[in-house]
């Protein structure tokens, strides 16, 4: 099986590709579009400003790459918010992959960015195999994915919003399972194995 | 609901994992993977790691630990120690380091803080605060707490929040290696005067300190070292403690 893990200018890709290894996965970290386009399953990870990471994608023409895959893809963070439709942050038009839109934080009584261990709930799909309801995973992050119909997972951070989405073989996740211990690493179990 | 951090922090000098008390009388305290994995089996929520030699020979080394650590944990975990350069923080980073601490290097130059928020985002760039009550006020030190300086702890606070910091790591040097308590009211004041997360440190000697530091003081995560190293409180036992005290805390 070949997992790839897309190289752009917003990635912790080495964060994620040691987390693959510690459950066996050899992943190929790549901006290049035949590689991406021939793997099994593909990765976007994300630390990092949504709208230079749009227009490195663009440059690359990796956006058109991305919506076209057929495989179980999987956008982690600013990954994730890039497959939607349109973020606050720089005030970018991003993938449209997910309907929703991408907004900041703005509650008073809230500190920004979100940073810690919060948990998720209303959990759909094989992605969250074996994961319990408020099981607590790793976030940080100051922009947030409304719910919405794609909505597979949400949070509570003075307003429920989405910490994953999921259309087709799309998903995405706001947190960061590569550092969310025992719970993020069965979660990147279930992707490989989808 | 988020939850408060417990985070362990592990001095490092030439790889090995020391404990100071006030800052000196170093003691030797295992090897820092290994005592990060258990950490993180324990139910640590983050580790800090403060690479106390920092010289530029040493460098190399810690470069090597980091990227061994990265491969080893699934938790988060931030690097700090003589880091003064946008090189040091991207070579870091690449190692497989989430944050990066900075210190000294940022008061003897508050526009490094901005460079590294704008090239790596304040979700990285923890600031570390390192603080004594003399003279009816809160003054920073640098240099590992030789140094006094002129300014005072919650202006710089909320000076490096504005360029760009992403959380305040503020260390009480009255406090540190006494187990008497945190600094609940220096504490208590940024936390509330800053919109970033702040991580209490410097104190800890009982499970009731850190329910005290999270109610009273306001801190968004606390830290120790030798009450951990030397397994004087298991963080289980704590973590069930705060959990039953009404704390949001991750089990």
């Amino acid at each position: 099986m070949k997992t790839v893990i897309i190289k752009y200018n917003a990635g912790n890709t080495r964060s994620v590709s040691f987390a693959l290894e510690r459950i066996g996965i050899n992943a190929l970290i790549t901006d290049d579009a035949d590689e991406i386009l021939t793997a099994d399953k593909v990765i976007m990870p994300g630390v990092g400003e949504a709208s230079s990471a749009m227009q490195y994608l663009r440059e690359k023409k990796l956006d058109t790459v991305i919506c076209s895959l057929t495989q179980p893809f999987l956008g982690i963070c600013l990954g994730m918010q890039l497959m939607c439709n349109y973020s606050e942050e720089g005030k970018t038009n991003c993938l449209g992959i997910f309907d929703q839109d991408i907004k900041l934080f703005t509650f008073s009584e809230l500190k920004v960015p979100q940073m810690g261990w919060n948990t998720i709930t209303d959990l759909k799909t094989n992605l969250f195999r074996g994961i319990k309801e408020n099981e607590y995973q790793y976030l940080v992050h100051s922009y947030y994915a409304e719910l919405g119909n794609n909505t597979i997972a949400k949070t509570n951070y003075g307003i429920n919003y989405s910490t994953a989405l999921n259309k087709n073989n799309f998903y995405g996740v706001q947190f960061h399972p590569e550092k969310s211990g025992v719970a993020g690493q069965t979660l990147l179990e279930n992707f490989i194995k989808l | 609901m988020l939850a408060k951090r417990i985070i362990p922090c592990l001095d490092i000098k030439d790889g090995r994992t020391v404990k100071g008390v006030n800052f000196e009388n170093i003691r030797d305290a295992g090897d820092p993977v290994e005592l990060a994995i258990a950490y993180a089996q324990q139910g640590a929520d983050e580790l800090v790691f403060l690479d106390i030699t920092a010289t530029n020979e040493k460098r190399k080394t810690l470069i090597e630990l980091v990227t061994r650590i990265a491969k080893h944990i699934n938790i988060p975990f931030t690097v700090g120690g003589g880091i003064s350069s946008i090189e040091d923080v991207s070579l870091l980073l690449n190692a497989g380091a989430d944050k990066i601490s900075i210190n000294s290097a940022a008061i003897k130059d508050p526009q490094l803080i901005k460079k590294l928020s704008d090239q790596f985002g304040s979700q990285c760039v923890v600031l570390a605060i390192d603080t004594k009550f003399e003279n009816n006020d809160w003054f920073v030190y640098l240099n590992g707490g030789r140094i006094k300086t002129e300014l005072k702890a919650l202006d710089w606070a909320k000076q490096i929040v504005e360029l760009g910091a992403g959380e305040i790591l503020l260390t009480s040097m009255n406090n540190d290696g006494t187990k008497k308590g945190f600094a609940i009211d220096i504490t208590k004041q940024i936390s509330e005067a800053v919109n970033v997360p702040v991580i209490a440190s410097g104190g800890a000697g009982t499970i009731e300190h850190f329910k005290d530091v999270f109610i009273n003081g306001k801190a968004d995560a606390a830290l120790a070292a030798s009450i951990f190293h030397f397994k004087e409180i298991e963080i289980i036992e704590l973590k069930k403690y705060l959990k039953n005290n009404h704390i949001e805390i991750r089990i």
